[in-house]
């Protein structure tokens, strides 16, 4: 009844199909550096220090943009952090059992709502909310505070931050969620056995054992904000110049990309770009395989991610 | 109670009230946007919405005919690359749990599924437009399909360590060569729970448009050649938004709408093929645990 070609078949293509994931990706960061070859070997000093972009002169200067996704992506973070950690706490160990599931499926949902739909979203509502009302509100801060100097056109780092921050919301809830539900409840338990109030049951008992799930669960959100494209592209002002407050217009390195690369026609150009995109994949690769690994190391229970 | 006591509660329930009030302010932008998709768009779904072409900037009517089918047909070729590799892939996985190997691949399918998808369209671009010299539908396909690839792939592994142990034992003691067992027992069992994942990453395929950029790029016209340039729904989206036309930018309400159904449709089926996994997994085995080792 056995049958060893069968099962020696069926053992090589699960190999082969499970295979295929390193290699694409193996092929695509060579397939990436490789393209960006005469860029990083003419102009490396402009890409990483240079800020201005003039194609027909050749001169590629990726600061701004490379400025410009970083800025974007720590804001975004900033704002959705402690509400995504909100959300996570409140579905898994404060709220009201049975608004657990609802809450979190909410969330969720904002997940499943494409790029392009927040950026038209954020073009023609977030936009011109900005641009009348919360801008000048703020402006009068300006005289104190830089970060928030006119003048208020909408299109801005500031749009494209919110607009990030509701983006990555939903995977920093939804990560820190699961890392949550893998603390033991028997963890939980001491501490309450121990009179602790359920916040501080969450504070000394839940978090700490949790915590480097949530740093990889953080981590995965800044991969998704360092690379998301054009629901940023379509609310930032794409502008080639390190933005001096939160209502300037800025760039990124993955708008940059979706603006010029259809057009690109000179050589030069093609692998500047190539350039920026190498560049942004590895920075994303980094991010990832740190977040992965720290959230996998919580999943699996390895020693000292319980304790610490 | 003592002042300590006091102070300690007080505490709990001001962290509370932020919990709470963080769980609100998430779901307000979801309200928000839905609530102007409905307002911008529903007022232009009409039927020929969804059968004319699209009409020549400043005229009213027209469609977007072709940017659905050409959805349709990217997301084809995108399902058709990753879904048996990624379920190859999974099965894999579920087997060597431990295994070095499967721990890297498993890794790095995560990896891959949290890339910028503008990069994989790079990637295509590079790979298929530039050696045949124009962009086309197998280019966007593919750069899709990149993406799909390591969803299917989890999620696969994930349904398949849910299959009892016992279910697989059985098939094997009754003679079942191993491979019989996985695709006849194991992966049948699963399959529900296999075709939700493959539903929810579809609908994250259909509603991807960096990677489309410079791979479909788009095309104004009837075509269904994958190897040309082709039209997609949110191509046509983003490029309506941004044009200076009050007909075209009401068309993009309206084409983001009916992205939004689509893929709510898509998830809502899923959800009920999870439902009836959990069913036909408790008609299998009077007690379904997740069975680990």
């Amino acid at each position: 009844m056995q049958s060893p070609l069968g099962d020696r078949l069926y053992r090589t293509i699960t190999t082969v199909c499970a295979a295929a994931i390193p290699f694409v990706l193996v092929l695509l960061t060579a397939v990436v550096v490789r393209a960006a070859w005469p860029a990083l070997a003419l102009h490396a000093g402009d890409l990483a220090f240079g800020s201005t972009w003039d194609v027909p002169r050749e001169r590629f200067g990726a600061v701004p943009a490379i400025v410009g996704t970083l800025l974007s992506s720590l804001i975004a973070l900033a704002i959705a952090t402690p509400l995504a950690l909100g959300v996570a706490i409140f579905t898994v160990d404060i709220g009201p059992r049975r608004l657990h599931e609802p809450v979190a499926f909410l969330v969720n949902l904002l997940a499943a709502i494409p790029s392009v739909v927040y950026g038209l979203w954020g073009v023609f509502v977030l936009i011109p909310l900005l641009r009348n009302t919360i801008m000048p509100a703020l402006l009068p801060l300006g005289a104190v505070m830089p970060l928030f100097r006119g003048p208020a056109y909408g299109p801005s780092l500031l749009a494209a931050s919110l607009v990030l921050a509701i983006m990555i919301l939903p995977y920093i809830a939804s990560v820190s969620r699961e890392v949550l539900r893998a603390v033991p409840p028997t963890q939980r338990e001491a501490a309450l056995a121990l009179g602790a109030t359920r916040w501080e049951v969450v504070r000394d008992a839940v978090l700490p054992a949790a915590r480097s799930g949530l740093i990889g669960g953080i981590m995965l959100g800044l991969g998704r904000a360092l690379g998301e494209t054009l629901a940023v592209a379509m609310v930032i002002g794409n502008r080639h110049a390190i933005p001096d407050s939160l209502f300037d217009p800025a760039y990124t390195m993955a708008s940059l990309l979706a603006n010029e690369f259809a057009e690109a026609s000179s050589d030069a150009h093609l692998s500047a770009l190539m350039a920026v995109a190498a560049l942004l994949l590895l920075i994303t690769l980094l991010v990832n395989v740190l977040a992965r690994w720290l959230v996998q190391r919580v999943a699996t229970g390895l020693p000292g991610s319980r304790w610490t | 109670m003592t002042t300590r006591a006091r102070q300690r509660k007080r505490r709990g329930q001001v962290m509370t009230v932020f919990t709470w009030i963080a769980a609100a302010v998430a779901v307000i932008p979801l309200v928000l946007i839905l609530a102007q998709l409905l307002l911008n768009g529903l007022g232009q779904l009409t039927p020929t919405f969804f059968t004319q072409m699209p009409s020549p900037p400043g005229v009213r009517g027209g469609g977007v005919a072709n940017a659905i089918m050409g959805s349709i047909l990217l997301v084809a070729i995108a399902m058709s690359v990753a879904v048996p590799i990624g379920i190859g892939a999974g099965l894999y996985l579920a087997e060597h749990r431990r295994g070095r190997f499967a721990q890297v691949v498993r890794l790095l399918a995560d990896v891959l599924s949290g890339l910028p998808s503008i990069v994989l369209g790079i990637f295509a671009w590079e790979l298929i437009v530039r050696p045949s010299g124009h962009f086309s539908a197998w280019a966007g396909g593919i750069a899709l399909g990149l993406l799909v690839l390591p969803l299917v792939a989890r999620a696969t592994e994930e349904m398949v360590r849910l299959v009892p142990v016992a279910l697989t034992e059985a098939a094997l003691a009754l003679g079942f060569s191993r491979w019989r067992t996985a695709l006849t027992v194991v992966l049948r069992t699963a399959m529900p729970g296999i075709v939700t994942a493959v539903l929810i990453a579809m609908s994250r395929a259909a509603g991807e448009t960096a990677p489309l950029l410079f791979t479909a790029f788009g095309n104004p016209f009837w075509s269904v050649d994958p190897s040309r340039p082709i039209a997609a729904l949110p191509l046509q989206i983003y490029s309506y938004a941004q044009s200076p036309y009050d007909e075209w930018r009401a068309q993009a309400w309206a084409g983001a709408l009916v992205l939004l159904i689509l893929v709510t449709i898509i998830s809502v089926i899923g959800r009920a093929v999870v439902g009836a996994r959990a069913k036909l997994l408790s008609a299998v085995t009077p007690r379904v645990g997740r069975v680990d080792e």
